[in-house]
């Protein structure tokens, strides 16, 4: 299984090396979000790092949907999936893969998202590690819940509307979860400890890989 | 339907219509109001009743049969109608909730929504819920479509005890004792405790009554999705017929058949 999900995670991350999709789609969108929130929250620097926390993990929740769609674009070519069945791949190795490839590409994003809040907001981050374990954790559950939703909706000719829809009220916890901790790490949240939810996060996340190699396999199989 | 089936509807309507009478009886003029809340707390003969349903009795239904269905070993058409009956009904019952929640908070708490536990919880299962019931929508053979509605169901209800934690310290870690006290006093008893379990009682009857409805409409309507398959092939083949004879003329008509 493993060997497996190191030749379908390089698979999915060579494409996206050599089409660059990542970089010069989803990037742009997810800064352009965060300027589109400046502008809602207005000219005060105040509110915006008092929301902070939250925003980055808004705007990295719209992206990870486009993110989502893409990845599970890949495979919805023609034949693409009946190749996929026959290649004799464990599917939860399959699932592993490009759950692995996905999380590898939002982190990208997140350190490139980061920097945006960090220089637009001017936010002060005291606690670095806890930035990047909330990130890794929470971005680990996206990519799996993500990896999973794609492959069910990739045959639907309404996936793009009806992607986000399903997608984004199951990682609510990841929202949720995510932002208390950036909270506590960039000192703008109304105190509590960090660690009940970085420990949600690596729950959701967990619970989420598990059921995702147990399920893709039959998903897999449905024409 | 099998005749035993329609008996055991019947009585389960009968059931429900006598119990839910009761209730509101019972809920309205024989029991007492409250010491704090007064007339308001007649809303606990029906909010968490009707909550008790949605949240655990129809989506944990939901959830098992998509389980069930997902398992080869005990894959049934039987379960995938389940789940989805089971799932459409807990949304109506869901949105109950929300409604009667808000009924009860706007006079209590003076605003008709609050980001409290259980409240934002509860949307966020109606949205999961309602997720469902766009995906069954989509057109498809029923073999897939039960498959991928399964696979939600079972993710979905994965995630209810997850949203439920979360979004519990969501509102406890950050705040002391909540302001808005819905609780009702621990010393609840007499008439109001018996109304209560009455109105339990009653609340899962109608669903019950609701549930064996909806599977009978699923199956109807499945059979009808059959049938309209069969009469749009049937037209092909005649179709097909009589092209040998008049090709050129049926072509030159731009006779055009309703599409698969």
């Amino acid at each position: 299984m493993w060997r497996d999900t190191l030749a379908v995670a390089g698979k999915d991350l060579r494409i996206e090396v050599r089409s660059r999709v990542l970089l010069n789609q989803v990037v742009p969108f997810a800064l352009l979000v965060l300027v589109l929130f400046a502008f809602a929250l207005g000219p005060q620097r105040a509110p915006m790092a008092q929301a902070a926390a939250g925003l980055f993990w808004v705007a990295l929740l719209f992206a990870a949907v486009l993110g989502v769609q893409h990845s599970s674009a890949l495979e919805s070519g023609e034949g693409t999936r009946d190749g996929l069945r026959m290649s004799g791949l464990d599917p939860a190795g399959i699932f592993l893969g490009k759950t692995a490839a996905l999380c590898v590409q939002l982190v990208v994003l997140e350190v490139l998202l980061a920097l945006g809040v960090v220089l637009l907001y001017g936010v002060h981050v005291r606690s670095a590690g806890l930035l990047v374990t909330a990130c890794v954790a929470g971005t680990a559950g996206l990519a799996a819940v993500g990896t999973l939703y794609g492959m069910l909706a990739s045959g639907l000719r309404v996936r793009e509307t009806l992607l986000p829809f399903l997608l984004l009220p199951v990682v609510a916890p990841v929202l949720l979860a995510g932002t208390r901790a950036w909270q506590a790490a960039l000192g703008t949240g109304a105190g509590g400890g960090a660690d009940p939810w970085v420990e949600l996060l690596v729950v959701f996340a967990s619970v989420y890989l598990a059921l995702g190699v147990v399920i893709y396999g039959p998903l897999l199989e449905a024409s | 339907m099998s005749r035993g089936t329609t008996l055991a509807m019947r009585a389960l309507g009968v059931g429900a219509v006598i119990s839910v009478t009761a209730t509101v009886w019972l809920g309205l003029w024989v029991t007492p109001p409250d010491e704090t809340q007064h007339d308001l707390v007649r809303l606990v003969y029906v909010h968490p009743p009707v909550a008790w349903v949605a949240l655990y009795l129809a989506f944990g239904i939901a959830a098992l049969s998509s389980a069930l269905w997902l398992w080869p070993r005990t894959r049934s058409r039987f379960f995938d109608r389940l789940a989805v009956s089971a799932m459409e009904v807990g949304t109506v019952f869901t949105v109950l909730t929300l409604v009667t929640g808000s009924i009860w908070g706007r006079p209590t708490w003076g605003v008709w929504w609050a980001w409290d536990a259980r409240l934002t919880s509860t949307a966020l299962l109606l949205v999961l819920q309602l997720g469902y019931l766009a995906l069954r929508r989509v057109p498809g053979d029923p073999d897939s479509r039960a498959r991928r509605s399964s696979v939600t169901a079972l993710v979905a209800a994965v995630d209810v005890p997850i949203v439920h934690f979360s979004v519990q310290w969501w509102r406890t870690l950050h705040q002391g004792a909540t302001v808005l006290n819905r609780n009702l006093s621990p010393t609840i008893h007499g008439s109001m405790a018996w109304t209560l379990l009455l109105g339990f009682v009653a609340f899962t009857l109608v669903f019950a009554w609701l549930l064996l409805a909806r599977y009978r409409v699923q199956v109807l309507s499945e059979t009808v999705e059959g049938a309209e398959l069969q009469g749009a092939l049937r037209e092909r083949w005649v179709e097909g017929e009589g092209l040998d004879g008049a090709g050129e003329l049926l072509a030159d008509e731009g006779f055009v058949r309703a599409p698969l």
